[in-house]
């Protein structure tokens, strides 16, 4: 302190003040889109009949399981700058597979690694043509938007696979002491995205490639490995989605999972995750995607006719982001 | 107190600014004359940029008034100041690579006919205004194939081009070489003797020395001192930190032991075969011109950029296949040029910043040791004096100085056997760059060897146990301590002495 004279004093109320406003910032950015999901419960509670029912709960939940797990692996993906349009098709494959396999007559644990290699494998090609031949993420999710959907359709022969038993029909519709198998699953892998972000060594290379990849490169990060390792974890959050989705219907349509991208995508951002990358939270993206969820479910239960349900969706979306910009730029 | 100085062009009195209850400008009265070059002197954080945005109009002033040719005048935004002929260029550079320098130059001004914009107008008013600041390029080329001097001059061009009575150049030279660097002060001398009243802020001294009419010393946002242009530069610096910097460069080193880097015939896409060698404890300057090929080396010997010829050895094991990650693993480490491009993680805080390279040794499983870490961070912000609120503080509220030394701790933390340093002080102030040169002399004290390239010749002779001079792409020179002065540095550089042959060079490396 004592030779660094001067510049001392000027320097550090500065950054003292900066220093609270960034952690009163960082606060809202973790909760303020838990402080608008808590503000949609209460509305939903008062206003839609049935809603605060620990059973509706649930449901709501469960309902929203598929979409938050994708979301979990979109922020990764997203955390690094990418974009993954791929997922509701890689689902599709996914859940093809196990439906076919089952169909054929194979046990459930092989339907359900398959389920989950399949998607796996999906991710870790997009990953490939990413991080190896430097194509854009956009173009090659797009890519694999398309060419995955067209895979589900060969394999379902274009018709809805249906099997009136499922013997790992119990990941998608079973309880463990009432609560429902794919809300544990859910909670399991925002844990473990939450420790692999936020503890591990992986996790800063991650955050650090969507800070600044050339300067993450010259540090000595393998910003190539760190990429395909991203796409395959995206992957495999996709392949645990398919499966729930297809043991909750014990079917695959050739349709399945169409649009979920944009729903994990929209989730991920009103959790406060930066499209730029390098800033975000996995936790946030939960809270994302139970707002969507919870807006649903509730417009539902007041029998809101579904197409009007879609226009405040979005309607939602907007605004929730915007007040979140709005106040980040009031603050700087 | 509201007392107009009848001459003067613009004068604030008793301005005062603070942030959410923090004062960053209290009371600061000046004065700015026509026809005059009026220097503010100050480190980072002393108030200088705030003072050059109330007086651009960016932001508003909380207490005190500003006066333009006596009249009292409140600007609400850029457009007001830029109307009473107030022009300001930023020290980032704000124009469009994409585009041509005609249409930079016009940009948002363009010249019309009917619907259509007019093109030759815009040309012709671009050839004009370059010829003005003495440019040598086409009003036609793209804004991205110029030089960080060339780009320089279509700034100024375009600030020209709203004939201003008042300019406020923010560091125009942190980012020249010292050719280009000089040309421009040429231009800013010209347009001195045109009347038009220039505000200049700079880090560098030579230049307050050489262009200064008047000169303001900023010190935690209050005015400490207004001096004259023929003061003494000591004085300025002394005003400036508040302490005097005496032997910035005093090293006390022992003297170096055995090479530790050799390069030996090693070229790339944009540099011929090069040989020379580091040794330990040794600091090895690297000096030339921007372009000289300087940052293209330090890149291909670690290996950012594909080797075409040549080989580079560490303690004798040569390095093949080299990649940055394999580099730094086997202790050869790069602080890049641009800290904010290359360099740092701005939304991530000081501590992620500073360990990002050690995380593996710091991690059990692949999860982090937080406290360790915490650890690291902590001691090398106090080593190297980094002034923050803490380890978690965000990089990008640092000043500039503070941000460099996060770099550097980075690099130190990866316990490099080869050091390269690439502009490890640009566009810092004096108080940060000392500390700098002595956490440097320190490193190589303990065995480190030292590459450090610079383009601030003082800096090259003051820390140099030995000079490298490189010059398009080849190199040129290489120079004892007793050999190198900065005359010698530039004759070299710019290619008015014939290049060294390799004979000569080898001799100098033994």
């Amino acid at each position: 302190m004592t030779n660094s004279g001067t510049t001392t004093t000027a320097v550090t109320p500065t950054s003292q003040r900066r220093r609270t406003s960034a952690v009163i910032g960082d606060i809202y950015r973790r909760t303020g889109m838990a402080a608008v999901l808590i503000i949609l419960i209460i509305t939903m509670s008062v206003t839609a009949p049935n809603f605060l029912t620990a059973a509706n709960l649930l449901d709501v939940a469960s309902q929203t399981s598929v979409v938050a797990i994708l979301g979990a692996g979109a922020t990764f993906v997203i955390l690094t700058g990418g974009i993954d349009l791929s997922a509701g098709s890689a689902l599709g494959v996914g859940a093809m597979v196990a439906m076919v396999l089952a169909s054929a007559g194979a046990p459930g644990v092989v339907c359900v690694l398959a389920c989950i290699a399949a998607c796996t494998a999906a991710g870790l090609l997009n990953g490939f043509f990413i991080a190896y031949w430097g194509l854009p993420s956009f173009i090659v999710t797009l890519a694999a938007l398309t060419y995955l959907r067209g895979l589900v359709y060969v394999g379902t022969n274009g018709t809805t696979v249906f099997l009136p038993t499922l013997d790992f029909a119990w990941l998608g519709q079973g309880t463990v002491l009432g609560v429902p198998v794919p809300v544990i699953i859910m909670v399991l892998v925002f844990a473990a995205g939450w420790l692999i972000i936020n503890r591990t060594v992986f996790g800063r290379h991650v955050l650090s490639v969507g800070g600044n990849s050339a300067a993450a490169s010259l540090a000595g990060i393998s910003v190539r490995k760190t990429l395909l390792w991203v796409y395959i974890i995206a992957g495999i959050c996709v392949g645990i989605g398919a499966v729930i989705s297809a043991a909750r219907l014990q079917s695959a349509s050739p349709t399945i999972g169409t649009g979920y991208e944009l729903n994990a995508i929209a989730a991920v951002v009103l959790g406060g995750t930066s499209l730029m990358g390098g800033r975000g939270s996995i936790l946030g993206t939960l809270v994302g995607a139970l707002i969507v969820g919870v807006l649903a479910n509730g417009m539902t239960l007041m029998n809101v006719p579904s197409f009007y349900q879609l226009i405040v969706q979005g309607a939602v979306i907007i605004a929730a982001v915007g007040i979140d910009k709005l106040s980040t730029r009031r603050r700087r | 107190m509201t007392q107009a100085d009848q001459g003067s062009f613009v004068s604030l009195k008793g301005i005062g600014k603070s942030y959410s209850g923090n004062r960053v400008l209290g009371d600061v009265s000046v004065d700015f004359y026509p026809g005059e070059v009026h220097a503010l002197a100050g480190e980072n954080g002393a108030g200088k940029s705030t003072m050059m945005k109330i007086l651009s109009g960016v932001i508003q002033p909380d207490d005190g008034e500003l006066l333009v040719h006596g009249r009292r005048v409140e600007f609400t935004s850029v457009l007001d100041a830029r109307a009473l002929g107030i022009a300001i260029i930023h020290q980032e550079l704000s124009l469009a690579g994409n585009m041509t320098v005609a249409d930079n130059i016009s940009l948002g001004n363009e010249p019309r006919r009917r619907l259509f914009r007019d093109r030759r107008m815009t040309d012709e008013r671009a050839r004009e205004l370059l010829a003005r600041v003495g440019a040598d390029f086409a009003p036609g080329v793209l804004v991205s194939t110029l030089s960080p001097g060339q780009q320089q001059l279509v700034e100024i061009a375009r600030a020209l081009g709203d004939e201003p009575s008042f300019l406020i150049l923010d560091e125009p030279t942190a980012s020249l070489s010292e050719g280009e660097a000089e040309r421009l002060r040429e231009i800013v001398k010209q347009l001195r003797a045109a009347g038009i009243g220039i505000v200049y802020i700079t880090h560098r001294m030579a230049e307050i020395s050489e262009l200064a009419d008047r000169i303001t010393v900023l010190r935690d946002g209050r005015v400490i001192a207004s001096l004259d242009g023929g003061t003494d530069m000591e004085e300025v610096v002394h005003l400036m930190v508040g302490r005097s910097i005496e032997n910035a460069f005093e090293s006390g080193r022992p003297s170096p032991g055995e090479p530790v880097l050799v390069v030996d015939s090693m070229s790339g896409a944009a540099t011929a075969p090069a040989t020379f060698a580091v040794r330990s404890g040794e600091i090895v300057g690297m000096a030339g011109l921007v372009g000289a090929g300087r940052t293209e080396t330090a890149r291909l010997i670690i290996g950012a950029d594909p080797q075409h010829a040549g080989s580079v050895s560490l303690n004798g094991n040569r390095l093949t296949g080299r990649t940055p990650k394999k580099t730094v693993r086997q202790g050869v480490v790069l602080l890049p040029e641009s800290r904010k491009e290359d360099g740092l993680f701005m939304q991530q805080s000081i501590a992620d910043n500073i360990c990002l390279s050690v995380l593996g040794t710091a991690a059990r499983l692949g999860f982090l040791r937080r406290r360790q870490l915490a650890k690291v961070a902590s001691d090398y912000i106090a080593m190297l004096g980094i002034r923050c609120a803490g380890p978690n503080q965000l990089v990008s509220e640092l000043s500039g100085g503070n941000q460099q030394k996060v770099l550097l701790a980075r690099c130190l933390a990866q316990s490099p056997k080869v050091l390269i340093l690439d502009e490890p002080t640009r566009g810092i102030d004096v108080g940060a760059k000392a500390e700098i040169y002595e956490a440097v002399n320190r490193v190589a004290g303990s065995g480190v060897g030292v590459l450090m390239i610079s383009s601030d010749l003082t800096e090259v002779l003051g820390m140099s146990d030995r000079v490298l001079v490189m010059r398009e792409g080849r190199l040129v020179a290489t120079l004892a301590k007793n050999e190198s002065s900065e005359d010698t540095i530039m004759r070299y550089a710019s290619g008015v002495a014939t290049p060294q042959t390799t004979e000569q060079m080898r001799q100098a490396h033994t």
